[in-house]
């Protein structure tokens, strides 16, 4: 109940902030950790929650992103339309890679593998297509208006994220109160015990890479509306995998509020050395590589392992 | 309760339960001997779903269960432990045996709740809030018996739930599953320790080279001479006193 | 590697003669896939790793053989003598003072860890070296073999002999020395290796390094005809993971069968499906193989 209400609190901080802050590179910041948040908590539900290391999951961000694009300038949809369905999407690519991957046994690094290399295949299918607009990318016409979800200040951004956000994380707070919650778990900790207890381990790992894909799309989907532009590389290129995975596994996989911890931490670090490395690319990640390492080598439960007590 | 008929597996060239066929009655401890090697987990295996026979057929209460998966056999109220503990090692006790409860409890209170109940019944309070990976070896194998009671099984398979205790430890195990056997559930487990053997089984069957070589009554078969044979003949003495010395 | 132009449509017509030279192209490029992928199988036959830090420490030798070139001079094949033993002791460095202090028992932490390192040193270089694409000039950089009237160019023909030549080298090192014996003994059975008194500690970190010393002479081979620039390693990644997992995790003849597979499918896909969509063919068979048999084409260990 202690996150619940947390998760309360950080809704009614964040809603109210635009009350008292106006500063457009703030508001600014504050929605790119949601957005970083609800990509890593995307991931965090399949590997965190499930045990399962996606290396590939921009292949729920691109699916996302390009179905918000497409489905809006090929087929007219309006935007508040084709959300849910660029979602379902996200969903539907889980559940066919996980029902894939999962039948025919894949685990650890060879399911890491097979992610990564299903993101690659994507990236050169809408990289070869007139359709996703192939490398040039697709420009999404800039329409502002609640209506359109394209807004004119930041705050309109801030909400949206906010809102994506905090459904991943009630859904990770879930995750912790559930029965569906606690078969994951176990499944992570040892597939043949879940099995002789009862626990169907081919679905529980579907159910949890079709809503990690659902939430991934969501990010993508966001992706568009924000930046108004996305392309191959962009949507399927490795950086948004690897984004999504430093954030939860920096924060603390496997927790509720690791992915936001990382976020903050990524996104913090970012602003940091982007102003005082005068903005040479690489300084940043060259640091959240480290992170990576060292967070895997000494502190596996990341930096909510220190909140949540020792297990 | 259980009946296995003409169950055969080899893995490459061993054949490691070749036309195995038994009954498990209903309601009493059976239990299953054999030399190191004789394919007992194996057999358990085959009956429970992990492993795919070659050939033959397992009912559970009159219906065929040869290939389905492990999750759909426990929901038909068998339930097996492994020699090898495999608890959930990041979780704790309780959240461990809640794993079992949730098979029939939907609700998280209700589950933990349970978990807490089972643990009463194999001792294990004192440790509910520990790391199933700070538990001795001792502490692991009951942990094993109570995920595997709390999906309130009618048959549960024990694969060697004594192994590695002292004798102690032993003594204080065998009223607790006297006790799982008159809350009416059937116990069928593998053992070595021939004291609790004869002290709990009603029947027994002995397995030694993938083949069934006698049944009956505890002091029958241990007098039978083909067991004996099937024993000595592959040094199960020797390899008893060097595991006593280890112990 | 280069993906981001426009596909263009494949040709009306297929030549024989453009198809031949497609697949001379493709059996020279993958040779040296093969000697990549070598050091991969060998880093996974004995320590059971999958080092993702592959590509970048290739990228990293890529850099290494062009600075020796800019700055003194060297002729990429005369850097051989240097590159090898410095990727090999960067190796097994990198073995002892991090993955081998990592795992915790899982084998997904090393991979997360190879992981973090690739970061690492992808970011690096673009930090240090910008993000450039860089190659270097040599007087035969642009000569070509005729060979039975398809033109091959000669840094090509360089890298199919030398990568042959070093794979050969490694073979009879894994065959025929007592280290070799050393490392075979621990890819089999480490604790009988630790009991007859191999330190494995030692055999793993050297494993390690001769799998990056092979990323040092295929660096060698592979500049002439090639480029750098900090994502030039993330390309062959997946290839040599294909490669490896086409030929069996841990087998060498597999690899080098699967280096020039894939080698061949990548060009003549290129040239049948446009150059874009002429990569795909790699990651479909990467995941097939995954899938359907994970064991590899001609492997037979599970
Ligand atoms: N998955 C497997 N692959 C190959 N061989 C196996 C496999 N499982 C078991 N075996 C072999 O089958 C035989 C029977 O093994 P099993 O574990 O069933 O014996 P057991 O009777 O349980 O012995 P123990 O008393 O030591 O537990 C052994 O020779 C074992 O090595
Ligand atoms: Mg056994």
């Amino acid at each position: 109940m202690r996150s619940l209400a947390s998760i309360a609190v950080l809704v009614l901080a964040v809603g109210l902030l635009p009350l008292f802050v106006s500063s457009g590179v703030t508001l600014g910041f504050v929605t790119m950790v949601l957005y970083a948040t609800l990509l890593g908590q995307a991931w965090n539900i399949l590997g965190g929650f499930g045990g399962q290391f996606s290396f590939g999951h921009a292949v729920f961000f691109g699916t996302g992103a390009y179905a918000m694009a497409v489905l809006q300038m090929r087929f007219g949809l309006n935007a508040w339309a084709a959300l849910p369905c660029a979602i379902a999407l996200g969903g539907v690519a889980g559940t066919l890679l996980g029902a894939l991957s999962f039948r025919y046994g894949l685990r650890g690094s060879y399911f890491a593998l097979v992610t990564l290399a299903f993101a690659e295949v994507f990236r050169i299918l809408a990289n070869t297509f007139d359709f996703t607009g192939a490398g040039v990318g697709l420009q999404l016409p800039l329409q502002e208006g609640a209506a359109q979800l394209q807004f004119a200040t930041e705050t309109g951004y801030l909400y949206l994220a906010l809102a994506l956000a905090t459904v991943s994380l009630l859904f990770a707070w879930w995750l912790k109160h559930s029965r569906y919650g606690a078969w994951l778990a176990a499944v992570r900790d040892n597939e043949d015990s879940a099995a002789a207890l009862g626990v169907n381990a081919f679905r529980v790992k579907l159910v949890a890479i079709t809503v990690s894909g659902a939430l991934m799309a969501a990010g993508g989907a966001f992706y568009v509306q924000k930046f108004h532009y996305i392309d191959p590389h962009l949507a399927y290129g490795a950086p948004i995998s690897v984004e999504a995975l430093l954030s939860a596994i920096i924060g603390g996989m496997g927790t509720v509020f690791g992915p936001l911890l990382g976020a903050v931490v990524l996104h913090g670090l970012g602003e940091l050395t982007r102003n005082s490395l005068s903005s040479t690319p690489g300084a940043s990640l060259v640091i959240y590589g480290a992170l990576l390492v060292l967070i895997i080598m000494f502190m596996p439960r990341g930096i909510a392992g220190l909140f949540e007590g020792k297990r | 309760m259980l009946a296995a008929r003409d169950l055969a597996i080899s893995f490459g060239g061993l054949k490691a339960v070749s036309g195995a066929s038994l009954t498990v009655p209903a309601g009493k401890i059976t239990a299953l001997i054999g030399p190191n090697g004789a394919g007992k987990s194996t057999l358990f295996g085959l009956v429970s779903g992990f492993l795919k026979p070659d050939r033959g057929s397992v009912a559970l209460e009159g219906r065929e269960i040869v290939g389905m998966k492990p999750h759909a056999v426990c929901r038909l109220g068998m339930t097996r432990t492994f020699q090898i503990v495999q608890p959930f090692a990041q979780q704790t006790v309780r959240e461990n045996i809640a794993v079992g409860a949730h098979l029939h409890i939907g609700g998280r209170k209700a589950a933990l709740a349970a978990a807490e109940a089972v643990a009463q019944r194999v001792g294990l309070t004192a440790q509910l809030d520990k790391p199933a990976a700070d538990l001795t070896v001792a502490g692991r194998k009951r942990l094993e018996l109570a995920r595997a009671l709390a999906t309130q099984p009618r048959l549960i398979l024990l694969d060697e739930v004594l192994a590695g205790l002292n004798p102690q430890e032993v003594g204080e195990m065998i009223p607790v599953l006297r006790g799982i056997r008159d809350s009416g559930v059937t116990v069928f487990m593998i053992e070595h320790v021939m004291q609790a053997v004869m002290n709990l089984a009603e029947y027994v069957w002995v397995l030694a080279q993938g083949e069934l070589i006698a049944q009956g009554l505890p002091g029958e078969v241990t007098s039978d001479e083909k067991v004996i044979e099937a024993y000595l003949g592959h040094g199960t003495a020797a390899r008893l006193k060097a595991e006593a010395a280890h112990g | 590697m280069k993906s981001d132009e426009k596909a263009y449509p494949p040709p009306a017509m297929l030549d024989p003669a453009i198809l031949f030279a497609s697949v001379l192209n493709g059996l020279t490029t993958g040779a040296v896939y093969a000697l990549i992928a070598l050091g991969l199988t060998l880093i996974y036959g004995v320590l059971h790793i999958i080092n993702f830090a592959h590509g970048a420490a290739l990228m990293m030798a890529l850099y290494g053989v062009y600075f020796l070139h800019e700055k003194l001079g060297l002729d990429p094949y005369v850097s051989l003598p240097i590159m090898v033993p410095a990727m090999f002791v960067a190796g097994y460095a990198l073995y002892r003072g991090v993955i081998a202090r990592a795992s915790h028992g899982k084998d997904e932490n090393i991979l997360l860890i190879t992981l973090g390192l690739s970061i690492m040193l992808e970011n690096a270089a673009l930090y240090f070296f910008k993000s450039d694409t860089l190659t270097i000039d040599t007087a035969y950089t642009l000569s070509t073999v005729n060979i039975f009237g398809a033109m091959i160019a000669v840094p090509k023909m360089v890298a199919f002999f030398g990568a042959l030549a070093t794979t050969a080298v490694l073979l009879l090192v894994i065959g025929k020395t007592s280290l070799g014996r050393a490392i075979r003994a621990c890819a089999k059975e480490r604790q009988g290796a630790r009991l007859v008194g191999i330190n494995v500690d030692h055999v793993f970190a050297m494993s390690f390094g001769i799998g990056l010393a092979c990323l040092g002479a295929a660096a060698c081979f592979l500049l002439p005809a090639y480029y750098v620039n900090p994502q030039v390693g993330n390309g062959f990644v997946l290839i040599a993971f294909t490669i490896v997992v086409l030929g069996g995790m841990g087998s060498f003849v597999g690899a080098l069968i699967g280096g020039f597979l894939i080698g061949v499918v990548e060009s003549v896909g290129g040239l049948l499906l446009g150059e874009s969509l002429g990569q795909i063919g790699i990651f479909v068979i990467f995941i097939i193989v995954l899938l359907f048999r994970p064991q590899g084409l001609f492997g037979a260990r599970a």
